[in-house]
């Protein structure tokens, strides 16, 4: 059962082959059974997953017509509000904060009948690629249990490889749903700017974070897309775009497709096999019917730093809003409004997310805003421009998500500028608020390696149609972990 | 040495929306604590801003009204503080990019006529509000009410413009009528939906360089503001002819003791640490939409007021009173309408309704006594039905009690007499009952006939008409 995908299983279920309480025991047993070792949730929500699965079940009895997730499991990340879910952003500072309201895309994913099993960890306030910056301790790789699961969702990465469940959401911020679906070997979409609704994700970098879904094939992360995707009034920064089927553009055809490599980009600091499965995988698609060609992406080597501005710039202002007065922690017996304030900021933070407030708030201060911030916004449009001019002669880009497959626990972690630059290859996407996705596409050491592939706006069709064409003619998507 | 001070305003004006800027919260006044908030203007963790599209109508028509440029595109920003009663430890504002950019506004103060210009008008929430005093242990603890997080306003910031205290509270108090005015703003002062900054300094005349300023915040009226800035100004003088210097810093106006005193210095000045609002997009204002807004404006108080000294042969004194309120000056154009008298209609208006309203606490709108009503009173006044006394009791009867004038006076017989006869009988009664008056008056004590005048109308119980009353008294007097 838990090997099933998403869309398998909603069939099963809508045909009555399968009954959402049975999916929802099974992928609860197999949670409760690896979780101990995965570390991949902080809240499994057993009572509230069954109920709801029951009524699915109930609904189907009645000959309600059902959702196009119905009785489907699926776990999010823990920076998703969730209305009465315990919802922490793997932060001490919000130990306790229950929200009193629903995301956009929790609304949208229950009201297509999804089961929501739970929250899932990741690096605090999802700052992190490592998935270490979390209060309730890293989450552990599937694949081999003293890597990363990659971060900042590695919690969802992590649940979707270890089959957990069969699809999760993430946020992507510089690379936080594709690094860990790279590192996981499962698929991690992250959608153009401006897709998916924001309204009820906590925010790290507003300018930059969307929600994404994770999961083991193309079909499924199409699904959950069609589900999610759309303009949403509580949230300014949704496009009007209409929502295409995502599934129909799944026709497994990759033939005229036109991929860029920007191999100037790449020639530095990639570990040989990742450069190698990446190398095959074009190659397979190439075979399938796709060209590739080289393009430039001359202002992409300036991505980290333009990121780590602009993020934290963001963050320390996003953050603000954690000050004890009104939910989540708060020192006690401070003596004075200040003391309050900075102790319960100092006790609710850990090391990385307080890192960045510093530095984003020097990033914004009088005499650097011009420096930096501002610097950093032209070099963004720079990027942005970079991409437009490679669009002209091609579809997609591809280059490695992760310059190295899962690193080890613990090995980046008193060297915060190491850690930075495994974003090299994430953060440019949505810099330039481009769609991109992760796919599985070989393994080094056992361990999964992910091509990832950048769109034109609004263009995930194209992403979800070569990832399924690629599944279908190699087999790492069905790699399954030992664990 | 003279010195001369120099002023600018920054002006925080409510918008009369009923939700909020960025949420559908009531911006309702005194409701209960923390009874009008939701995920969004409480800060709650993953919520954003929605810009509320009257708020930014409201603030075009400000903007029109006050000759501004409205730019085609502005950028919200994010200043940021820490404060309790800021939820999201940052005010949604604007700041490189506003939504308006210079205009002006006529102020007259002695004679003096000073055109003072505007820097620009921008688009912000407000904050929640302290509670620092009313509860059993406000003694270690302060409460926060968040109804009023997310209300909209706009801050209006004048250029240095302003010479004298008085001029200043002119300017705010222009300001409010015209917001009040285009129903953008309540002008309630007391409940905050307007509130002045003033920016003071003081050089010596003739030095073109300004002083350093001081900024003076919490001036909530028109007497507080006046009285804010004399004080300041006073204090800046003297420190300098002290030998002093004059520091830039932030003072609060404290009301109970008419001084000002140091908040912070410079030095202590917030970085505010302002950016573009990443969750809003850029606010673009077309052209179609300054137009409808345009096309929604009442005629301003300035050109109505021109308007009907020149239509209606207005004194410019009595035009100015009819158009304090866009309410006023409708129900004035009713009555001259109705009644075909539009003199006689200013000056019952703007003299014995204008006093009624004020006695009364009431606005136009709340009058009981309507503009066919009051036509009518006027009709039955100028062809001497009745008499300028009787037409004030009848309307204060009108307005106790809702009754039509045509039959107050005819069921309490009001209507003017001007019978020979009877008027007669009336003189020759009070003639013959103050022998001492009349003695006086023959004796050559003219100012005694205005008491016999008076006798006699009362005789007549108001309703003898005064000039033919006047005329026979005089006859009657030097006849005997």
């Amino acid at each position: 059962m838990v090997q099933q995908t998403a869309r398998a299983i909603r069939d099963d279920i809508a045909q009555g082959r399968a009954s959402a309480s049975d999916v929802c025991r099974a992928f609860l047993e197999r949670t409760q059974a690896l979780n101990p070792t995965l570390n991949a949730f902080n809240h499994v929500a057993a009572d509230r997953a069954l109920a709801r699965a029951k009524a699915i079940d109930a609904q189907r009895a009645a000959g309600a017509s059902l959702g196009p997730l119905a009785g489907v499991p699926i776990a999010l990340k823990d920076n998703m509000s969730v209305r009465g879910m315990r919802t922490t952003a793997s932060s001490k500072i919000l130990d306790t904060y229950v929200p009193v309201y629903d995301a956009t895309v929790v609304q949208r994913l229950e009201a297509a009948g999804a089961v929501i099993l739970g929250k899932t960890n990741c690096d605090e306030f999802a700052m992190g690629s490592s998935n270490e910056n979390s209060a309730y301790g890293p989450v552990r790789n599937p694949w081999a249990t003293d890597r990363t699961p990659g971060g900042s969702s590695g919690g969802s990465a992590a649940a979707v490889a270890a089959r957990c469940v069969p699809v999760a959401l993430g946020s992507d911020t510089g690379g936080s749903v594709r690094q860990p679906g790279s590192f996981c070997g499962v698929i991690g979409l992250k959608p153009t700017y401006g897709r998916v609704s924001r309204y009820g994700l906590l925010a790290f970098a507003s300018s930059l974070d969307q929600i994404g879904p994770l999961g083991r094939t193309a079909a499924d992360a199409a699904l959950v897309l069609s589900v999610i995707a759309g303009a949403d009034p509580c949230d300014a920064t949704t496009a009007r775009e209409p929502v295409p089927d995502f599934s129909a553009a799944l026709t497994g055809d990759v033939k005229g497709v036109r991929i860029g490599v920007p191999r100037t980009f790449m020639a530095d600091g990639v570990d040989p096999a990742v450069l190698r499965a990446v190398d095959d995988a074009l190659a397979t698609l190439n075979s399938a019917g796709a060209t590739v060609v080289d393009v430039e992406l001359p202002h992409a080597k300036y991505a980290i730093p333009v990121y780590y501005l602009v993020a934290t710039a963001e963050a320390s202002s996003n953050l603000a809003r954690y000050d004890g007065v009104k939910y989540g922690h708060r020192a006690d017996d401070a003596k004075t409004l200040r003391e309050m304030y900075s102790r319960s900021r100092d006790e609710g933070f850990g090391p990385e997310v307080k890192r960045r407030i510093m530095l984003g708030t020097y990033v914004l201060s009088a005499g650097y805003y011009d420096a930096f911030y501002l610097k950093a916004l032209q070099v963004r449009t720079l990027l942005r421009r970079d991409y437009e001019q490679a669009f002209e002669k091609v579809d997609v880009v591809a280059m490695p998500t992760a310059p190295t497959p899962a690193f080890r626990l613990g090995d980046k972690t008193d060297d915060p500028l190491q850690m930075y630059l495994a974003d090299i290859f994430t953060v440019s996407a949505p810099l330039a608020g481009l769609p991109a996705i992760s796919v599985p596409c070989g393994f080094a050491d056992g361990l999964p390696i992910g091509l990832q592939l950048t769109g034109r706006f609004f263009d995930e069709s194209m992403l979800l149609r070569i990832a399924d064409a690629y599944e279908r003619v190699t087999d790492w998507s069905r790699q399954s972990p030992a664990i | 040495m003279i010195f001369e001070p120099v002023i600018g305003l920054e002006i925080h004006a409510q918008l009369r929306t009923r939700t909020k800027i960025f949420c559908g919260c009531s911006t309702a006044f005194g409701a209960p604590p923390n009874s009008q908030v939701c995920p969004v203007c409480l800060g709650m963790p993953g919520a954003l801003p929605v810009l509320n599209r009257q708020a930014v109508d409201y603030a075009i028509k400000a903007a029109l009204a006050l000759g501004c440029d409205i730019q085609a595109g502005s950028i919200f920003a994010r200043k940021n503080y820490f404060y309790p009663d800021l939820p999201k430890g940052y005010q949604i504002s604007q700041y490189e990019r506003p939504l308006a950019l210079r205009g002006g506004l006529e102020i007259t103060v002695e004679g003096r006529t000073t055109l003072v210009g505007l820097t620009r008008i921008h688009m912000e929430e407000d904050a929640g509000k302290s509670l620092h005093e009313g509860f059993h242990d406000s003694d270690r603890r302060t409460y926060v009410d968040y109804n009023r997080s997310g209300v909209p306003l706009i801050e209006i910031v004048s250029e240095p413009d302003m010479r004298s205290a008085a001029e200043g509270a002119e300017f705010f108090s222009r300001l409010r009528d015209i917001l009040v005015w285009l129903g953008v703003n309540d002008g309630n002062m007391e409940e905050g939906s307007l509130r002045c900054d003033a920016n003071v300094s003081v050089r010596p005349v003739g030095q073109e360089a300004f002083g350093t300023k001081a900024e003076v915040k919490n001036v909530n009226s028109f007497r507080y503001l006046q009285k804010a800035l004399e004080y300041e100004i006073e204090r800046q003088i003297a420190v300098i002819e002290g030998g002093g210097r004059v520091l830039q810093e932030t003072r609060l106006w404290d009301s109970a003791t008419d001084r000002t005193h140091s908040m912070r210095s410079k030095e202590e000045a917030h970085d505010y640490r302002y950016f573009p609002e990443p969750d809003l997009p850029p606010l673009v204002v077309d052209a179609a939409r300054i137009e409808a807004v345009r096309a929604s404006m009442p005629m301003l108080p300035a050109e109505r007021k021109q308007r009907f000294v020149a239509a209606y042969g207005l004194s410019e004194y009595d035009a100015g009173v009819l158009t304090q309120s866009v309410e006023l000056a409708d129900y004035f154009e009713a009555v001259a309408a109705e009644s075909k008298r539009a003199k006689l209609a200013a000056n019952t208006i703007s003299g014995v309704v204008m006093f009624m309203l004020k006695d009364r606490n009431m606005t136009i709108d709340e009058f009981p006594v309507r503009p066919p009503d009051l036509s009518t009173l006027l009709v039955l006044l100028d062809t001497n039905v009745i008499s300028n006394t009787v037409a004030k009791d009848v309307l204060g009867k009108m307005v106790e009690s809702g009754r039509d004038p045509r039959e107050i006076v005819q069921t309490e017989g009001l209507a003017q007499n001007s019978d020979e006869e009877s008027l007669l009988s009336i003189i020759r009664r009070v003639i013959a009952g103050n022998g001492d008056a009349v003695a006086q008056y023959r004796a050559g004590k003219a100012q005694t006939f205005g008491f016999l005048v008076g006798q006699v109308m009362k005789g007549s119980g108001g309703t003898a008409n005064p000039r033919l009353a006047t005329e026979l008294l005089k006859r009657e007097l030097s006849n005997t």
